[in-house]
């Protein structure tokens, strides 16, 4: 019967082309309510107001100072070790407010990943770079150490490739590859959301595609916000797609109405490459 | 320079092709009316063989389009534009198209003097060929209300077809003789008739470039 109705939910949409879809209520991840951010004297963000759902790839693009790594920095509180960083508003992460004073930076970074521009694996042993993590928690057992591993390598689709040398150092590794052990190292506590800080920008083409083949694959069991300057990238691996501006949320819609017919001018300017 | 100049230029070729086309093949359809108005059958058959010219330059355009979306990976307004290029270049190749058609007629009636005075005809192509131009032009203004306007035209054309249909059969009925000429004439209505229709499409087209949303404008 749910497959009947979500045919019909899909038939329905593909017929209407020209009126807007109607979305099935998807559980939010995070919802930005007002978020104001200032470095000192510069306004960075400015009245953010975001929801983020669940099992959906989110892209944040927009030209370099818009402010989007700013906030991706801002979901897992890592903005906060700038000192001279003050913010206002609320960011509600399954409906708690990440900046209240009750709510443990420990546990937002554990269910919330971060896959950084370069790759950063540990200098240790391809499979000390993911055990790290479950041993920080407390898993001592070699058996249960060596699942998580084997899980979090094949999550990153990086396990064929590597099964044979998991004792050999991680810097012996590609690019591409350094950066999938980061998403299986990230994978290995089990997550809710990853946070991917233009997780592909130092990677050569190839690399590219498999991580965004990985993104594609991930959102099924995780919830992915994505800051890439490519934007033939957030086109291909994104649901959703949020537009910054000089600090500003400009346009956030599905991917595929933004990169074929957004609503504002300044949105279309900055895609078909007309500034930035 | 602003940024992106090489694209926005051969954006603009691929207009100017696109412009070049609707000339080359509305120049066909007048000359296959011309054709039929002198009889001229040497005429006609020009119309025939030009035609590997118009379809040589909706290959062009094609071509064009197919490069500037693998090289420059358009998106939004200017993805509509290079699609929109090919789906006007199709419309406009169809049109030149009909014009060979209708020179195949006139050379089906060959030099036997006509039925009638068939001024109602050439009177009809002439509008539709105004209407295909005037789509064109819209779609080079990006003049959405002006393409509106000229896809209302179509029902005037209907109209008229719809009445000379009726009097070429009650010709028929009168002299049957004719039934050859008279079957071609009314072939020659039928592709005067579909070229205004190729005007419709382009006016819809340029309405899906300019708003991004697809408009049916038969109603």
């Amino acid at each position: 019967m749910a497959v009947l109705t979500e045919n019909k939910q899909k038939f329905v949409q593909g017929t209407n082309r020209n009126t807007e879809t109607t979305e099935v209520e998807k559980k939010i991840v995070y919802d930005t309510k007002n978020l104001n951010l200032w470095y000192g004297e510069g306004h960075a963000l400015k009245d953010i107001n975001l929801k983020i759902a669940e099992n959906e790839v989110t892209a944040i693009i927009g030209p370099s100072g818009c402010g989007k790594s700013t906030y991706l920095k801002t979901l897992n509180r890592m903005v906060e070790l700038i000192p001279i960083v003050r913010t206002s508003g609320e960011i509600l992460y399954r409906e708690k407010n990440i900046f209240d004073k009750s709510f443990k930076v420990e546990a937002l970074r554990t269910n919330v990943g971060m896959v950084f521009q370069k790759p950063n694996p540990f200098p240790k042993s391809i499979y000390d770079n993911i055990a790290y993590g479950p041993r920080v928690h407390g898993i001592r057992d070699k058996k249960i150490l060596d699942e998580i591993v084997e899980k979090s390598l094949r999550g990153a689709a990086i396990w064929n490739e590597v099964k044979d040398r998991l004792k050999e150092n991680a810097y012996g590794m590609s690019g591409g590859q350094q950066q999938r052990l980061c998403i299986a190292r990230c994978l290995a506590i089990e997550p809710d959301v990853i946070l991917m800080d233009e997780p592909t920008s130092a990677l050569d083409p190839i690399s590219t595609l498999k991580v965004e083949e990985l993104v594609q694959e991930l959102k099924k069991n995780y919830s992915i916000i994505i800051v890439t300057h490519n934007m033939q990238q957030a086109a291909r691996i994104s649901d959703k797609t949020a537009f910054f501006l000089s600090g500003e949320v400009i346009e956030f819609t599905d991917t595929s109405k933004m990169f074929s017919n957004p609503d504002k001018k300044e949105t279309e300017d900055y895609i078909t490459g007309r500034f930035g | 320079m602003s940024i992106r100049a090489n694209f926005q230029a051969e954006l603009n070729k691929l207009k100017e092709m696109i412009l070049e086309l609707g000339d080359q093949a509305l120049n066909a359809v007048g000359q296959s009316i011309e054709a039929l108005k002198t009889q001229d059958l040497d005429k006609a058959l020009k119309i025939i063989e030009n035609d590997g010219q118009i379809n040589f330059l909706e290959e062009e355009i094609n071509d064009k389009a197919i490069l500037l979306i693998a090289q420059q990976a358009p998106v939004a307004i200017d993805l509509r534009r290079v699609i929109v290029a090919i789906k006007i270049s199709s419309d406009l190749e169809r049109v030149g198209d009909l014009a060979v058609n209708i020179a195949k007629s006139v050379i089906r009636i060959g030099t036997k003097p006509l039925i009638k005075p068939i001024e109602e005809i050439p009177r009809i192509a002439e509008k539709a060929n105004k209407m295909v131009a005037d789509s064109l032009k819209a779609y080079n203004d990006e003049d959405v209300e002006f393409a509106k306007k000229v896809a209302k035209l179509d029902d005037e054309i209907d109209e008229a077809y719809g009445r000379l249909i009726q009097e070429l059969l009650e010709l028929m009925t009168q002299k049957p003789e004719y039934t050859a000429q008279i079957t071609q004439l009314s072939f020659i209505c039928r592709h005067v008739e579909r070229v205004a229709d190729h005007s419709t499409n382009i006016s819809e087209h340029l309405l899906y470039l300019v708003k991004g949303r697809r408009y049916d404008l038969n109603d």
